[in-house]
C-alpha cells in the first residue's frame, strides 16, 4: 500500500534527492516547489517563467509535450493548478510542470511557441476551466458550443441540473 | 501547386481555426477573378468516412486543400466531469464509453493511475490476463481500423473480412466479460472475473488462423494498384512535425520515430514479453498501412506469450478494502460480507496525490490522471487520447494535397471520435 512517508517534498529536498535528473539541472533556476511522490517528478514555477521553463526542459531532452490540463482547488486559493505532462523520448522520463494561478486573474502565457501541439490542449482548458492563455494563436471553446455560458469543469459548476 | 514539404515546419503548422480560414478565404475572393480565389468546402459533421462526428471546413483551390480546420466537440457528454461524482469503481464502467474500439486500455490506463494513487501490487496473473486482452484488443482496434480504412477508399471487400475476425474477438470478449464492447473487465486491483476454462483454447485456435487472415487481407489489398496509388505518397508527416504536433502510436512510428511505451516505459509486465516494435521512416499513410499490419503479427506474438507463461495464482490484489470479495466468501464470512457493504455504498478512500499512468493504446500513447483528495470520489480525472493531439497533425498532412486525400488521410491516423470529445 502507498506510504505517505514516501513522498519527497519541497524544493531542496527533491533537488537532493535527484541531482542528477535532467529536468532538475534545467529547472535549477525556475523551480519555485518541487515533489516526488508514486515516482513521478512534479516541478511547480511562477506563471510567468512558465515558457521559459518549458524552453528549458525542452532543451534538457524532454522533447514532446503530452498534456495540459488543469485541476480546481475551489474555494482555497491559488484555485487552479494546470499541470504540463512532458515526456522525453530519448531518457524514457517524464516530468509534470505545474503552475498555480488565482481565481480572479487566471491567466497565463500559452507555450504553442514552444510546442504547437499546446494548441489544442490550451483551448481545451480554457474551454472547461475559463483559464485564459495568453498568445495563443486561436483560443476559441473547443469542446463546448461557442454561446455556452460558464466553464462546466469548474468546481463551482453543478453537476447535474439546470444551471 | 503542392508546396514541398519542407516549408511546413511545425511552427507554422498551427491549426488556424475555422474563422480565421473562413476570413481569409473572403480576403482572398474580393481579389478580381484569378487563379488565386479559392472556396470554403465544409465536411461533415454527418460523413460516412468522419468515423463519427466530425466536422472539416476545408479550403480549396481548385482540388488542392489550401488551409483545414477540424470542429471536434459533436460527442462531448462531459465524461470527466461525471467521473467527479462517482465512486473510484464506478468510473470504470465510463472508460469503456471514451474509445469504444478500445475497452479494456481504457479501462487498464484508469485503474494503472488509481492503483499507483493506492500503492497496490498486482498478482502476476492477472497482469499477464490484462497484457492478453490489451493485446487481442490491439487487434481488434487494428481490425476496424482496417476494415473502414479500406472502405473509405473503395476496397469494400476488406470491411467484410475484417469484421468476421472481429465477431471471433468480441465473442471472446463476450466469454470473458459478458459484455460484447462495454467490457469493463479489469479493475481497480485485478479483474472482475476469472476466464472461463475453455476460453484459452478459443483463444488459441484464433491466435492460430489469424497469420493467415492478415495475409489473406494484405492479398486483397497490397497487389490492387488503386490502393497503392491512393495510399504511396498521401499525407506526408515528418519526425520533426510529429513531435511538435503530439503526434503518438502507429502515426509516430511510420514518421520514423522508434518510440512505443510498451517497450520503452513498460507497464503492467510488458518489460517481460519479447516484441519487436515496427518503424518505417517513410512517414506517409502507406507507411501507417504497413506499420498496422505489423503490429497485428506482434501482437499475436504477446498473446502467446502471455498464454504460454500464464502463471497460476489469483486475479485480484490482497486488499479486502478495497476489492469486492467474490459471492462464496460473502455468503460464508461476515467480514467479507461487511467489506462488500461498505465498499458498495461508501466506496474506498484514496490516498491524496495525483497520479499518471500511460499505456500504448491501439491509436496512440493514452494517458490517465487521477487527482484525489483522499475521498472515496476522484477529485480529477483527466485522459490524454491520442486522437485528440493527432488531429493537430491532419493539416499539415493534408496541406497542398487534393481533397479526396482528406479521407485516406483521416482513415490513416485511425480517429475515434468519442475518445477525442469524451
Amino acid at each position: 500500500m502507498y506510504d505517505p512517508a514516501s513522498a519527497i517534498k519541497g524544493k531542496q529536498a527533491v533537488f537532493e534527492a535527484h541531482p542528477e535528473n535532467a529536468a532538475v539541472k534545467a529547472l535549477a533556476d525556475l523551480a519555485t516547489d518541487a515533489k516526488f511522490d508514486r515516482a513521478e517528478l512534479t516541478i511547480t514555477v511562477a506563471r510567468e517563467n512558465i515558457v521559459a521553463a518549458a524552453k528549458a526542459v525542452q532543451q534538457a531532452g524532454y522533447n514532446f509535450l503530452e498534456d495540459v490540463t488543469a485541476v480546481d482547488w475551489y474555494p482555497t486559493e491559488p484555485r487552479f493548478q494546470i499541470s504540463y505532462s512532458i515526456l522525453s523520448h530519448k531518457l524514457k522520463e517524464r516530468v509534470r510542470l505545474v503552475v498555480r494561478l488565482d481565481g480572479e486573474d487566471a491567466a497565463l502565457d500559452s507555450i504553442t511557441s514552444v510546442w504547437p501541439s499546446a494548441n489544442f490542449y490550451e483551448r481545451e482548458v480554457f474551454d472547461l476551466f475559463g483559464v485564459h492563455f495568453g498568445g495563443h494563436p486561436n483560443l476559441r471553446r473547443i469542446m463546448m458550443p461557442e454561446d455556452w455560458k460558464g466553464h462546466p469543469l469548474r468546481k463551482d459548476y453543478p453537476v447535474e441540473g439546470y444551471r | 501547386m503542392t508546396p514541398p514539404v519542407e516549408e511546413l515546419t511545425g511552427v507554422t503548422a498551427i491549426d488556424p481555426g475555422i474563422d480565421d480560414l473562413i476570413a481569409n478565404s473572403a480576403r482572398n475572393r474580393q481579389n478580381p477573378p484569378s487563379k488565386d480565389q479559392t472556396m470554403i468546402i465544409n465536411m461533415g459533421p454527418q460523413h460516412p468516412s468522419t468515423h463519427g462526428v466530425l466536422r472539416l471546413v476545408i479550403e480549396v483551390d481548385g482540388e488542392t486543400i489550401v488551409g483545414l480546420a477540424p470542429d471536434i466537440g459533436y460527442l462531448h457528454t462531459g465524461i470527466e466531469k461525471t467521473c467527479e461524482a462517482k465512486f473510484y469503481q464506478q468510473v470504470v464502467p465510463m472508460t469503456d464509453r471514451i474509445d469504444y474500439l478500445c475497452p479494456m486500455t481504457n479501462n487498464l490506463a484508469y485503474c494503472l493511475a488509481v492503483e499507483k494513487l493506492l500503492g497496490l501490487e498486482i498478482p502476476e496473473r492477472a497482469q499477464y490476463l490484462r497484457v492478453l486482452f490489451n493485446e487481442l484488443t490491439r487487434i481488434q482496434s487494428h481490425l476496424v481500423w482496417l476494415g473502414t480504412h479500406a472502405m473509405d477508399i473503395g476496397a469494400l471487400t476488406v470491411f467484410l473480412y475484417c469484421f468476421r475476425e472481429r465477431e471471433d474477438l468480441l465473442r471472446i470478449f463476450e466469454a470473458v466479460a459478458g459484455q460484447r464492447m462495454m467490457t469493463s473487465y479489469v479493475r481497480v486491483g485485478g479483474l472482475s472475473l476469472e476466464p472461463p476454462r475453455d476460453i484459452y483454447d478459443k483463444i488459441r485456435t484464433f491466435l492460430k488462423n489469424f497469420p493467415a487472415h492478415v495475409e489473406e487481407y494484405e492479398g486483397l489489398l497490397q497487389t490492387n494498384p488503386i490502393w497503392m496509388n491512393r495510399l504511396k505518397g498521401v499525407g506526408y508527416l515528418s519526425a520533426a512535425d510529429a513531435i511538435a504536433l503530439g503526434v503518438t502510436g502507429p502515426p509516430l512510428r511510420a514518421s520514423g520515430v522508434d518510440f512505443d511505451v510498451r517497450r520503452d516505459m513498460p507497464y503492467s509486465g510488458y518489460e517481460k514479453f519479447q516484441f519487436n516494435v515496427p518503424v518505417s521512416d517513410v512517414g506517409d499513410v502507406w507507411a501507417r498501412y504497413i506499420v498496422r499490419m505489423q503490429e497485428f503479427r506482434e501482437s499475436v506474438k504477446i498473446c502467446l506469450q502471455a498464454l504460454d507463461g500464464l502463471p497460476e495464482g489469483h486475479i485480484v490484489a490482497d486488499a479486502p478494502k478495497i476489492i469486492l470479495p467474490n459471492r462464496e466468501q460473502m455468503k460464508t464470512q461476515m467480514e467479507s460480507l461487511i467489506h462488500h457493504f461498505k465498499i458498495v455504498t461508501e466506496g474506498f478512500g484514496v490516498p491524496a496525490g495525483e497520479a499518471t499512468s500511460s499505456v500504448e493504446a491501439p491509436h496512440g500513447m493514452m494517458n490517465y490522471y487521477v487527482v484525489s483528495d483522499g475521498t472515496a470520489k476522484p477529485y480529477r480525472v483527466h485522459m490524454r487520447n491520442p486522437g485528440f493531439a493527432t488531429l493537430q497533425a491532419l493539416e499539415t498532412m493534408c496541406k497542398g494535397r487534393l481533397l479526396a486525400d482528406v479521407v485516406a488521410v483521416i482513415g490513416s491516423i485511425d480517429i475515434v471520435l468519442g475518445e477525442i470529445d469524451r
